[in-house]
């Protein structure tokens, strides 16, 4: 009997509260660490130095080294200078962007509904070409849109194009480009999207008077939401600030902010202004993922 | 869609569908009247769920024709048939809350007012104030409900429900099967039923189809079926049954004899399915009656002797297995109503019963006894 009562007393003994409770209210912030600790030095740290550069006085060098005088001009500046290369920009990527979706749609719903057995191939087909260099496979579209390329020549025959028309080297070579490059990083987050949209929600949406056009609407596009937003800011973003594409697949006519930046800091060694129109770039970009998410509604989808 | 041709009948007629070389439904015809509940039952595989699939139009069928009053519907496609479906998953949207799941179909046919419809559609499954939940929020009963008030809403001639009570717990399920038979009676929609639960379809439909390899072994009444089957597979798959192999020579007067393992028995000519060749002898166990010797065995009852070998009691009743001569393992349902005591194992019995509570079955040549294991249910009817 008193074995028996024993039992439960000692049973409720073991688990005091103690040192393993204080060390695991510290875990989560020791598992931030490290990374909170290289987003500190590698862009934290950084990101405040631009901050300070852009508001440098313009009339410095890297020579003679820069005075900060606060010189809020310097954006309104930049901005006076370079709003066409801002504004193609934002053009370019989101031609870009409705034509990956088209492709992107499609492709990553076929990929997880109707794939079957051949899913894991087509998706490796997707991801394949990112195993060469970004720089590479943009080369190799120069070679494929050059004017004594083989496309080119055959466009010509069919008079597509004119008898001196040609695809390098203009804004549909580079707004293709960006299409090209950006979009698995559009189908793969819809793909993942899709993959858990589950069929018979499709078959109950048809059971219910809905036409396929409208199961589509009512049901698989809400559904697919939390991927379409990811793909597209995953597309958006880095398009907008792409300046390969335009500078292998344009001409300065063709160039868009990302290409300013670049000589500004690189070729023209103007630090202000580089970080200026960086700011200017990541404000704006801010402002349409906001814009968009408010619109979007993330908690619509679940 | 008021324009509706008048409700009819649905007729299945010769409907066939083959996957490659698998013939998931062979040749099945059957009429359903309106308004009736009828139940498919049948094990998984029957392809009770594909013949459901073809009437909602979600499966094409190879050949045949779903019939709807007059009309052939199987070539409609599923927005366009007047019917719904309860899904086995339910199938709720889950981005929608529960008055616009409830809404869809309505919507989808254009109609703007649906608030009213949809208020009256949940407090007749008695879900008033669940309407701005989300389905993850409902538990698994609710969520069930809600699938059938989103069907229901459309007014369809005819309401398929794909095991819809399969992912419930055994009291949730007799709850909704009550439920269910409430709102069938209220609304008067031709209700089909598929199911593996033979206790379910029993005490839900009108009528009953059994499914077997893509064809309907029997289809009637819960009662007619269970107190007569038409086949061995029947007889065993709604409740258990004891049948014995044996051979009839023909009908005399209003019996027809049977030998079995070197006794003679018979089995009222009305209550066999055969009379010539091989035959099974089919008892119920409820139908079967324990007493000590042959002596006490009432007049005009046959019976036939063995060994208690096992005795499971199960509250409502004690299942007993009575091992014969031959080897054979016969049930018996004793009721547990107070009268008589309960036989070990290893007491000698004798087991009888009336021959009009016997019927005959055609038996392959070659097939022995068949004596169905003790479930851990207790079948239908057993002590009604």
């Amino acid at each position: 009997m008193s074995a028996l009562a024993h039992v439960p007393a000692s049973a409720g003994q073991p688990a005091p509260p103690g040192p393993p409770r204080g060390r695991n209210r510290l875990l989560p912030y020791l598992l931030l660490l490290p990374g909170a600790a290289w987003l500190l030095v590698f862009f934290v740290l950084p990101l405040l130095q631009l901050a300070a550069a852009s508001l440098y006085d313009p009339s410095g060098s890297l020579a003679t080294g820069y005075a900060m005088t606060g010189e809020v001009g310097n954006y309104w500046d930049a901005l006076s200078a370079y709003w066409p290369q801002f504004a193609r920009s934002f053009v370019y990527s989101a031609i870009a962007l409705v034509l990956a979706l088209l492709m992107g749609y499609p492709l990553a719903y076929a990929i997880a509904q109707k794939a079957g057995r051949w899913k894991n191939l087509l998706l490796v087909a997707v991801v394949a070409p990112m195993f060469t260099s970004f720089l590479v496979r943009t080369l190799a579209w120069k070679t494929i849109l050059s004017d004594n390329g083989a496309l080119v020549g055959l466009l010509r025959d069919v008079h597509l194009l004119g008898a001196d028309g040609r695809l390098l080297a203009t804004p549909f070579a580079v707004v293709l480009g960006l299409t090209y490059n950006f979009l698995p990083f559009l189908v793969l987050p819809l793909y993942a999207s899709l993959e858990r949209l589950d069929p018979r929600l499709l078959e109950a949406a048809s059971d219910l008077y809905a036409s396929p056009l409208r199961a589509f609407r009512r049901v698989t596009l809400p559904l697919s939401m939390p991927g379409l937003i990811a793909g597209t800011l995953l597309f958006f973003i880095p398009a907008t600030g792409d300046y390969i594409n335009a500078e292998l697949l344009g001409t300065p006519n063709e160039y868009m902010i990302g290409n300013v930046i670049d000589s500004a800091f690189l070729v023209r060694l103007d630090y202000p202004q580089g970080a200026a129109l960086s700011f200017l770039l990541m404000a704006a970009i801010l402002a349409i993922v906001f814009v968009y998410l408010r619109k979007a509604g993330t908690e619509e989808v679940l | 869609m008021e324009h509706e041709t008048p409700a009819g009948d649905l007729r299945l007629a010769n409907l066939t569908k083959r996957f490659g070389i698998f013939t998931a439904v062979d040749d099945l015809s059957l009429t359903i009247p309106q308004g009736s509940f009828f139940a498919l039952l049948g094990a998984s595989g029957c392809g009770k769920t594909t013949t459901l699939r073809m009437i909602a139009g979600l499966e094409e069928p190879t050949s045949g024709q779903v019939l709807l009053g007059d009309r052939d519907i199987a070539g409609l496609r599923p927005y366009k048939r007047p019917v719904n479906t309860v899904f086995q998953s339910y199938a709720l949207f889950p981005h929608l809350d529960i008055h616009e799941n409830v809404a869809f179909g309505l919507r989808r046919r254009g109609i703007r007012k649906v608030t009213d419809q949809v208020e009256r559609m949940l407090a007749l499954v008695q879900l008033e104030g669940y309407g701005r939940r989300k389905p993850a929020q409902l538990s698994g009963g609710q969520q069930q409900r809600v699938a059938l008030a989103r069907a229901l809403i459309n007014h369809p001639q005819v309401l398929l429900l794909d095991e819809p009570l399969g992912a419930l717990d055994l009291k949730l399920r007799r709850q909704m099967q009550i439920e269910l038979k409430r709102i069938q009676t209220e609304v008067g929609i031709t209700f089909v039923h598929v199911t593996h639960d033979q206790e379910e379809a029993m005490t839900m439909a009108d009528t009953v189809a059994v499914m077997n390899a893509g064809r309907i072994e029997q289809l009637g009444a819960p009662a007619d079926i269970y107190e007569y089957p038409a086949t061995a597979f029947v007889a065993n798959f709604l409740g258990q049954s004891n049948l014995l192999a044996g051979e009839a020579a023909g009908r005399t007067g209003d019996d027809v004899p049977v030998t079995a393992h070197g006794a003679r028995f018979s089995v009222p000519a009305d209550r066999a399915r055969t009379d010539q060749g091989p035959v099974f002898l089919g008892v119920r166990p409820e139908k079967l009656h324990l007493v000590g010797g042959p002596d006490e065995v009432p007049a005009g009852h046959q019976h036939v002797g063995g060994v208690v070998s096992d005795a499971s009691y199960v509250g409502v009743s004690t299942q007993y297995l009575v091992r014969t001569a031959w080897g054979s393992e016969l049930s018996a349902f004793a009721a547990n109503s107070g009268v008589g005591g309960r036989l070990p194992v290893g007491t000698p019995v004798t087991a009888h019963w009336d021959p009009r509570h016997a019927f005959l079955l055609p038996r392959a040549a070659g097939e022995d006894d068949q004596t169905s294991p003790v479930l851990d249910e207790p079948p239908v009817g057993a002590l009604s």
